[in-house]
């Protein structure tokens, strides 16, 4: 078990390279001069621009350039923004932020997905199965940014039961809302997959097994039904999570989440090479690391999927 | 090994997306009616709209207006800008024009920054020694450009400050402007700074101690990304008296944002109201809603070497494309009222402006004329090809570029349409190293309240902004005249007579004024938008 989670994160070494040389090149190749933007309608001195330039290495070529932000990564310096603040800084202040979002958007999905997708596959064809299917489509469907802004225009705006944007609130409490519009935009193919699961199942002969052994439902359902029927469910959540690092640019717009979804766009906006490779590398990484940890989950949730060797 | 090849490309995948995703985050958007809360509290901290400044809080690094509103509140320089644009003094007991490049100022006696540090002459001599210094690589450096010994290449002091006393100092200029170059002293770019700053320049743009009416309300006030609180500076002795308890400036990177968090109460004043907005804002706050000229130019260039765009052929053109433009009808349909109709090359906010310049007929959308003038020019020289305005389109710039094309393309009967470039930085590359062929939208906000400053960078022979190489020996020398002028009319006089010259040979074709538009909370009191499009804040009451 051991040996494979070190493998596993072994694995992480050529994929943050090849994360960040592709990101570092799709930013480097992006046209404009960044530093001529930073003047505005304004022209400085060529000579200025230049200094400027040469003070991010934005004047060497692209190896070069990689080759500094790498040896930079391995003294623990992910390099700076144009406004001077270092990127580990922004980083610290702003991925606890996100973070949060993350994890509450998955656990409303999760719980959304298993609760509607259990109750949808025992009334499999009944009213409560077609109306899930129905409102699981149209919150898949719509883009998460329509979608946040309806929901902040009538559930904080109109209704006032929470505040229209986040800005300093962005502890556990202030989070709900864009949590919940992430959390429902993405509940639908879970909560498909569940019900599948769960169908699927409940023809299995254990579970026969287990009612004619006289064991009441709310104990089959639970325990032999649902535990079995996890897995398709917490592998699209990981996936999911790509996703919702995704949405978390959109959605941190609409709602002012000082995150890195908006430390990204922003940066984007100013060609910041450092921020954009910086930030993309550690989605990266957690991604994967995400997908570890389900890998994991699998052996806990079905003991016949085990990884010794 | 196989879910490595998949979480491979699902990272490519991502990593693309997210660069895509980016560019459509400010998408979107709702109109609302009636969404108002009441504003009546009893604290009197004002809550405003900002944004996470780009720079660290040095006077002379900052020139964007999210930094900029932050220092203007927590620094007090020689003089301010009332809400009508005319200069104050502040921190200067007098400004003198001695000669047509000579300054003599004197400081107020026992002004003190909030570390109890006395202003001195050395306070401003040395904060703009750091300023204008080539190595310090400062973003407004070029703000000491007219001081003598200023050199845009290499290190150099500033000869041309000269200290008397402790209180009083001669800023002796390399060109004959003193009369316009003390008008720019309201500009953050010249506040003083105290003997701390120079000791740790990075740490003090992270903790700025200044001496305006605010202060920062802590050591950890700003909260990067999130906002900044600042409370009143009770030792201040200047005009701007808060009348308030302080400010939070809440950082929003969209103005939909902003705008809802208006709508639910969440902040008192915002000076943007998001495009997605415009048609509804003035219905939704009542007279709550502002919007009203700024000191904003827009226009769009032709490069001076075109094809068909060179000596009397090229007026001709010039002319006929700005008649064949529309603008009363384009502002009212594309941005709903919150442009006005340019009738020069400056803005109605600044002191001196006129709409009856000669020659500024060719601002009046005339088919016929347009039609006649373009054959005229086809008799020199028949006309082919397309005519095209390239824009960024990270700016909002498409809807307009499209009418106006279509203007010109009704009016004409030629091919006329817009050239998107992805961003402003990429449109800028293509201007500044003199690779773009086609027209290219331009604006200009001032920088200080003064129609030289709309006149000199944008068309003077060689000037920073001068986008077409334009280049007029009797408009150099009529600006020049106005800016070593003592006296405001004599200048102003001067400054209508080189704009006549500029609506003959059209080196932008002038558009639109660019309005401010805002809004504040139901109970919030006294908000005057000054002339740089920035509420006065500390004017402002509530409760």
């Amino acid at each position: 078990m051991l040996a494979y989670i070190v493998r596993r994160l072994l694995q992480l070494i050529p994929v943050f390279l090849g994360a960040t040389l592709l990101i570092y090149f799709l930013v480097f190749a992006m046209p404009g001069d960044p530093i001529a933007a930073l003047f505005g309608d304004k022209q400085p001195s060529p000579q200025l621009l230049a200094e400027l330039r040469a003070q991010y290495h934005l004047d060497q070529p692209f190896l070069v350039q990689y080759w500094f932000y790498l040896t930079g990564i391995l003294h623990g310096d992910l390099g700076t923004t144009f406004s001077g603040q270092s990127v580990n800084d922004v980083l610290a202040r702003t991925l606890p932020v996100t973070g949060r979002l993350a994890v509450m958007s998955i656990a409303i999905e999760f719980t959304l997905s298993i609760i509607i997708g259990t109750i949808s596959a025992v009334r499999k064809g009944k009213l409560f199965d077609h109306s899930a299917l129905i409102v699981g489509l149209i919150f898949l469907s719509v883009p998460v940014f329509v979608l946040g802004f309806a929901a902040q225009y009538f559930l904080a705006i109109k209704l006032g039961w929470f505040r229209a944007t986040v800005g300093a609130d962005n502890d556990w409490g202030g989070l709900w809302l864009p949590a919940i519009v992430l959390g429902v935009s993405l509940f639908a193919t879970s909560m498909r997959l569940m019900r599948g699961s769960v169908i699927e199942t409940r023809n299995q002969d254990w579970v026969r097994t287990a009612y004619s052994k006289g064991l009441p439902r709310r104990r089959v359902l639970p325990v032999h039904v649902m535990r079995n029927s996890l897995i398709p469910v917490i592998t699209n959540s990981a996936t999911n999570f790509g996703v919702l690092l995704v949405g978390a640019v959109v959605t941190e717009a609409v709602f002012n989440i000082p995150g890195v979804g908006n430390t990204m766009y922003q940066a984007t906006l100013r060609h910041e090479g450092p921020t954009i490779v910086s930030f993309v590398t550690v989605f990266v990484i957690i991604y994967v690391l995400v997908n570890v940890l389900v890998d994991l989950l699998y052996g806990f949730l079905d003991p016949r999927i085990r990884y010794v060797k | 090994m196989k879910r490595t090849k998949i979480a491979l490309t699902g990272l490519a995948l991502l990593a693309a997306g997210t660069l895509v995703l980016t560019s459509c985050a400010g998408g979107g958007g709702t109109s609302g009616d009636n969404g108002n809360t009441s504003g009546a509290s009893a604290s009197a901290v004002i809550k405003v709209n900002g944004n996470e400044p780009e720079n660290p809080l040095i006077p002379t690094n900052t020139n964007e207006v999210g930094g900029g509103k932050i220092l203007d509140s927590i620094f007090a320089g020689l003089a301010y800008y009332d809400a009508k644009g005319k200069l104050v003094n502040d921190m200067a007991e007098s400004i003198t024009v001695d000669d047509p490049s000579t300054v003599t100022i004197k400081i107020k006696k026992g002004e003190k920054f909030t570390n109890g540090q006395e202003l001195t002459a050395d306070s401003f001599i040395k904060a703009w020694q750091y300023g204008a210094l080539f190595s310090n690589k400062q973003l407004n450096s070029s703000w000491f450009a007219d001081i003598e010994g200023f050199d845009p290449a290499k290190d150099s002091q500033l000869t041309g400050l000269t200290k008397t006393d402790d209180y009083t100092f001669t800023v002796k200029l390399n060109a004959p402007v003193a009369a316009d170059w003390a008008q720019r002293l309201g500009y953050s770019a010249y506040y003083p700074l105290p003997d701390v700053a120079f000791e740790d320049m990075k740490s003090f743009g992270e903790h700025p101690i200044g001496n305006g009416p605010y202060k920062l309300a802590s050591d950890s006030a700003w909260q990067h990304d999130v906002q900044i609180e600042l409370v009143k500076n009770d030792g201040y002795t200047g005009g701007r008296q808060a009348k308030n308890g302080g400010l939070t400036i809440v950082f929003y990177t969209t103005q939909d944002a902003a705008y809802a968090d208006l709508q639910d109460g969440n902040v008192d004043v915002i000076d943007a109201i998001p495009p997605s907005s415009f048609a509804t804002f003035e219905s939704d706050l009542g007279d709550r809603a502002v919007n009203q000229p700024a000191a904003i130019f827009q226009s769009f260039t032709i490069p001076g070497n075109a094809a068909h765009f060179t000596g009397k052929e090229g007026i001709l053109r010039k002319e006929a494309i700005s008649m064949a433009i529309n603008r009363d009808q384009i502002t009212k349909t594309i941005f709903n009222g919150t442009r006005t109709p340019a009738s020069d090359f400056t803005s109605p906010v600044i002191s001196g402006w006129s709409d009856s310049i000669p020659g500024n007929e060719v601002l009046k959308y005339d088919a016929t004329k347009a039609k006649d003038l373009w054959a005229q020019a086809d008799a020199i020289s028949k006309w082919s090809g397309s005519f095209q305005i390239a824009y960024n389109a990270d700016g909002g710039h498409k809807e307009w570029v499209d009418a106006v094309s279509n203007s010109i393309k009704n009016t004409l009967g030629i091919d006329a349409s817009g050239k998107s470039y992805v961003d402003f930085a990429t449109l800028r590359q293509d201007v500044n190293d003199r690779k773009i062929k086609t027209a290219f939208r331009t604006g200009w906000q001032a920088d200080y309240p003064s129609q030289y400053n709309f006149l000199q960078p944008l068309y003077g022979t060689g000037a920073s902004s001068n986008d077409s190489d334009y280049s007029n020996k009797d408009f150099d020398a009529l600006l020049a005249q106005g800016a070593s002028a003592s006296d405001p009319a004599a200048a102003t006089a001067d400054y209508a007579k080189a704009q006549s010259i500029l609506f003959q040979d059209l080196p932008s074709i002038p558009l639109w004024y660019s309005n401010v538009t805002g809004g504040y909370a139901e109970g919030v009191k006294n908000v005057t938008f000054g002339w740089n499009s920035v509420p006065l804040y500390y004017q402002i009451t509530k409760g």
